[in-house]
């Protein structure tokens, strides 16, 4: 690059024959750029996403600013990994940590408005004894904004009636066009079609001809009903009112959500809350709940058991295997080398619901050969053990091959001279291979480490937490952190998101903390290559 | 959209975190990717579908899709649209409700009754002004299950609850009661003489008729008739009655912790129970295993109540935010509610229909339907209320437990403490 021949040569021949194709792919790739973010501009708008959208522009200005001049080398290389960082890593974390301070989950997905039409909607009850009709929609404007009229005709066929908000009117059979039972002609109305009744969507749909009991409403594209709604919500008080009853609902607070409530009981009168912010409270429920705080250094410390122990066995195994298995006097290593790699080839989730199946007390393969009948999955340290053996299977593989590239990557004149100055085989292993060894791997084991802290397959699959103890259903002895915490937050009543952001942040900064730990000791390893 | 951007949020960075920490043991995350269809009449078979590009879209499982593809081809042609039938292999209802918030769900979509009160705390689904005269052809239970807050949400079409397999090569005569299924059960000389799965984390749904025999109830009714989440009847004397019962067929080696939702079908099958309790699903298997069955209502313990198994109704519903919604109710309230679907949905997959005359029709000559249907019948209506979900756990770990040796009354009273803080 920096040759005295290219600076004293006359830049522009080289690069010109080069600049036609790169502009063009320059062009092609700004352009697929450009396109991207146009198309999907107008939906960002219509949802009213302005954050996601400037960033979305601001990304794109960067983008066409770097690659349209010559200058900032670095950025060119720089940029398009730095905004991938960021939509797919950072984005995330930030719009989880943000979650974590709303009350989103189960009833309380949508904003209050549509949580109050929804009440409000579903009290519309068809009146006892009221006939169903014949509706044809007619419009003396255009057939997709009306304003629409209801053409209703009686399923007899005798009463013939015109509807619109303002209220019903009787129609004069004479003035009409009917066949079949329902009106197909009004002069001065065009009839809408089926399809342009459906297309129409909202606007037939919420229209209500009201009549002394009720209101009549659309039902389907040709027929109309009559109902009433007895919930009617009152913007001023905030508050909604039953008109049969005479209830009043107002708002309340019940756990960390605001809801119409029962006045005698401050209970909710309706499942249906809506999207809040909530401030702290998810975190303090991490913190403050009971089985949480009884359950946690239990829960803790089995954790950090399974990630260390399973790091521990699957490493020790796999060296052991890569060790023998990279000793050439072994014959047919590649065949034994192949047949130790097939756990890893299977589906992880695959093996552990088929040796969920071997575990099984009175049916399963294991207790085929073992006497005494074990109770793997119902005694908890059987349990326990059963879920570190599976997790050897699953894992050693990796360990082998990871080791087995490691091993092969240590010059074998550093062994020699090790025999040489009179080390014995485990000496030259322990004080020469070992530590070349870990330096390679060291950083994979710490990987490793923080995979098993939050490997929920593992326990979901083989064990879902359990055996419990009798007296509490909610913590497994086998449960790991991210089991428990996703019971908690999936498990009974409903999906909370919320409260699951809020958990996944706390297990977010207790792995970091913990593999921050770990690379400052692989640090030192380092120092001894 | 912006929710979705957040759910979708939350799931990636989930992922992210996962994946940032993962040492790769495992290589592939199962499910989650959505894949797309734009035709119409295109089925899929992972995740949840992008809604397709037709005139109606119908959201179910693999095993309604199959149903209803000739009933919407046929509403499409006569009504002049596309009709577009997907299915959502996994987690329907999460996946429609997520869909249905960001406002591309499907217009219609079939599911379980007991989604109805979840459904409906999310604003997913629009009640369903069914005439009185369209309401009177279904049967008393299967309307009481897609009734919420006393308006009808669903279009019911079957009604299922598990059932009394019997190998009648091991056990000629259906027993009258727990004891004397027992006695025939060990008198037969099968390994096993009852199948009912429990696992080692319990199953509430299968043991609901045992529980129910002995005077346990779930949740107390109101004077509407609905049921009262402020009256939880575990912990309560009838449940603490059926945790000794249980712990009586535990000791008794009836109950066992290792027969699962995995093996027990398998296990009858193979002739090594003289009894399954199961549901319509197992009717298929049981047929091929090529020995004479029959299926009858499960019996109650001697002297106590009847034994009452969760019934649940199959429905169709109307998505709150369709695009579509009046060819939705269009096709719900008509092409859907005719005995001829009906009958082809029957066809396609023989549960207990719930229209009443097509039920008559079937059961005729179909002794499998007929007895599942008197199942169903009798049964208890499987609550919708969202706090359902806080019982299922507690209450089948505990029953576990006590299947496991664990103490009977103290073990289902802790059960009843936990129910009650959860719902507070």
């Amino acid at each position: 690059m920096t040759s005295p021949d290219r600076a004293a040569a006359p830049l522009q021949r080289p690069d010109r024959t080069v600049r036609v194709s790169t502009l063009l792919l320059k062009l092609l790739g700004l352009g697929i750029a450009v396109a991207l973010v146009l198309s999907v501009t107008p939906s960002l708008l219509a949802a009213g996403s302005y954050g996601l959208l400037a960033a979305m522009w601001v990304a794109l200005a960067a983008l066409v600013a770097v690659y349209s001049t010559r200058r900032l080398i670095p950025l060119k290389y720089l940029l398009p990994g730095t905004l991938f960082l960021l939509a797919f890593i950072v984005y995330p974390i930030v719009a989880t940590f943000q979650l974590s301070f709303t009350n989103f989950g189960d009833g309380k997905r949508t904003s209050k408005e549509e949580a109050i039409a929804q009440i409000v909607g579903s009290s519309v009850q068809q009146l006892p004894d009221s006939p169903t009709y014949n509706l044809s929609v007619g419009t003396t404007g255009s057939v997709a904004d009306g304003p629409f009229t209801f053409f209703l005709a009686d399923e007899d066929g005798e009463g013939l009636f015109a509807g619109t908000a303002e209220g019903l009117e009787e129609l004069d059979p004479a003035d009409v066009e009917v066949s079949d039972g329902r009106i197909t002609g009004v002069s001065g109305y065009t009839i809408l079609t089926p399809r342009e009744v459906n297309d129409a969507g909202a606007a037939i749909q919420e229209l209500a001809v009201p009549t002394d009991d009720g209101a009549i409403r659309a039902l389907g594209v040709n027929k109309a009903f009559e109902g009433s709604t007895t919930l009617k919500y009152d913007e001023t008080a905030d508050t909604i009112t039953d008109t049969v009853t005479g209830t009043v609902y107002p708002i309340g607070t019940v756990g960390d959500s605001e809801y119409f409530v029962d006045p005698q009981t401050g209970r909710p009168a309706f499942s249906q809350s809506w999207l809040q912010y909530v401030g702290l409270e998810n975190y303090e429920r991490v913190f403050t709940n009971e089985t949480i705080r009884s359950d946690f250094v239990r829960i803790f410390l089995w954790t950090l058991a399974v990630a260390v122990l399973s790091v521990l066995t699957t490493f020790a195994l796999g060296l052991f295997l890569a060790i023998v298995l990279n000793d050439d006097r072994v014959r047919g290593r590649r065949l034994y080398r192949s047949l130790l790699l097939l756990p890893y080839a299977i589906p992880a989730f695959i093996s552990l619901l088929v040796w969920a199946s071997f575990y099984n007390r009175d049916f399963g393969l294991i207790n085929e050969f073992l006497p005494g009948n074990p109770n793997w999955l119902g005694n908890l340290w059987l349990a326990r053990a059963a879920v570190l053996i599976t997790n050897l299977w699953l894992g050693f593989p990796y360990m082998m091959v990871i080791c087995t590239g490691a091993l092969q990557s240590i010059p074998a004149d550093l062994k020699e001279a090790a025999s040489i100055d009179g080390a014995s085989g485990f000496t030259a292993f322990r004080r020469i291979t070992l530590p070349l060894l870990l330096v390679a791997v060291g950083p994979l084991l710490v990987a490793s480490f923080a995979f098993n802290f939050n490997n929920f397959n593992l326990i979901q699959l083989l064990t879902e937490g359990g055996p419990f103890p009798p007296d509490n259903p909610k913590a497994g002895y086998t449960d790991i952190l991210i089991s428990y915490t996703f019971r908690l937050a999936f498990g009974a009543g409903g999906a909370e998101f919320g409260f699951a952001a809020a958990i996944s942040v706390v297990l977010f900064l207790l792995t970091a903390v913990i593999a921050t730990i770990q690379f400052r000791y692989t640090r030192i390893l380092e120092t001894v290559s | 959209m912006r929710r979705t951007a957040r759910t979708l949020a939350l799931v990636a960075g989930i992922a992210a975190l996962v994946s940032a920490c993962g040492g790769g043991e495992t290589t592939a995350e199962p499910g989650a990717t959505p894949t797309e269809t734009q035709a119409p009449e295109a089925t899929e078979t992972e995740g949840a579908p992008t809604r397709a590009d037709a005139d109606l879209v119908i959201w179910a499982d693999q095993k309604r899709t199959d149903a209803l593809q000739g009933i919407a081809e046929q509403f499409g042609e006569e009504n002049g649209i596309t009709v577009a039938v997907q299915t959502v292999a996994t987690d329907l209802q999460f996946n429609f409700i997520t869909a249905n918030t960001a406002g591309n769900g499907p217009d219609v979509v079939i599911g379980a009754h007991d989604w109805i009160g979840n459904l409906v705390q999310n604003g997913a689904i629009d009640p369903l002004p069914l005439a009185e005269e369209d309401a009177a052809r279904y049967s008393e239970i299967a309307l009481k299950g897609v009734t919420y807050d006393g308006q009808v949400y669903g279009l019911p079409y079957a009604v299922e609850s598990i059932a009394l397999f019997r190998n009648t090569d091991l056990v000629p005569e259906a027993p009258t009661s727990i004891e004397a299924l027992v006695e025939a059960g060990t008198a037969s000389g099968a390994e096993n003489p009852l199948c009912l799965q429990v696992g080692e984390n319990g199953d509430a749904y299968h043991m609901q008729p045992l529980y129910t025999s002995a005077g346990g109830y779930l949740f107390g009714t109101t004077p509407e008739g609905d049921y009262d989440p402020a009256d939880v009847g575990v912990g309560k004397e009838g449940s603490l009655t059926a945790a000794q019962k249980i712990a009586e067929l535990s000791q008794q080696g009836v109950l066992k912790t290792s027969i699962t939702a995995d093996n027990s079908i398998s296990l009858f099958t193979e002739g090594r129970c003289a009894f399954l309790v199961s549901g319509p699903w197992a009717t298929a298997d049981v047929e091929k295993a090529g020995f004479g069955y029959e299926i009858s209502p499960i019996p109650g313990f001697q002297g106590m109540q009847p034994a009452q198994p969760f019934t649940g109704v199959q429905a169709f519903y109307i998505a709150s935010k369709g695009k579509n919604k009046a060819f939705a109710q269009q096709f719900v309230l008509e092409a859907a509610n005719s005995p001829e679907t009906m009958q082809a949905l029957f066809d396609a997959e023989p549960r207990p229909p719930a229209m009443t005359e097509v039920l008559e029709s079937v059961t005729a000559d179909n002794p499998d339907v007929a007895a599942f249907a008197e199942a169903a019948a009798g049964g208890q209506i499987l609550p919708a209320i969202p706090q359902m979900g806080e019982i299922w756990e507690p209450l089948g770990k505990a029953e576990a437990a006590i299947v496991g040796g664990a103490d009977p009354s103290s073990t289902m009273q802790t059960a009843g403490q936990t129910i009650s803080e959860a719902l507070q």
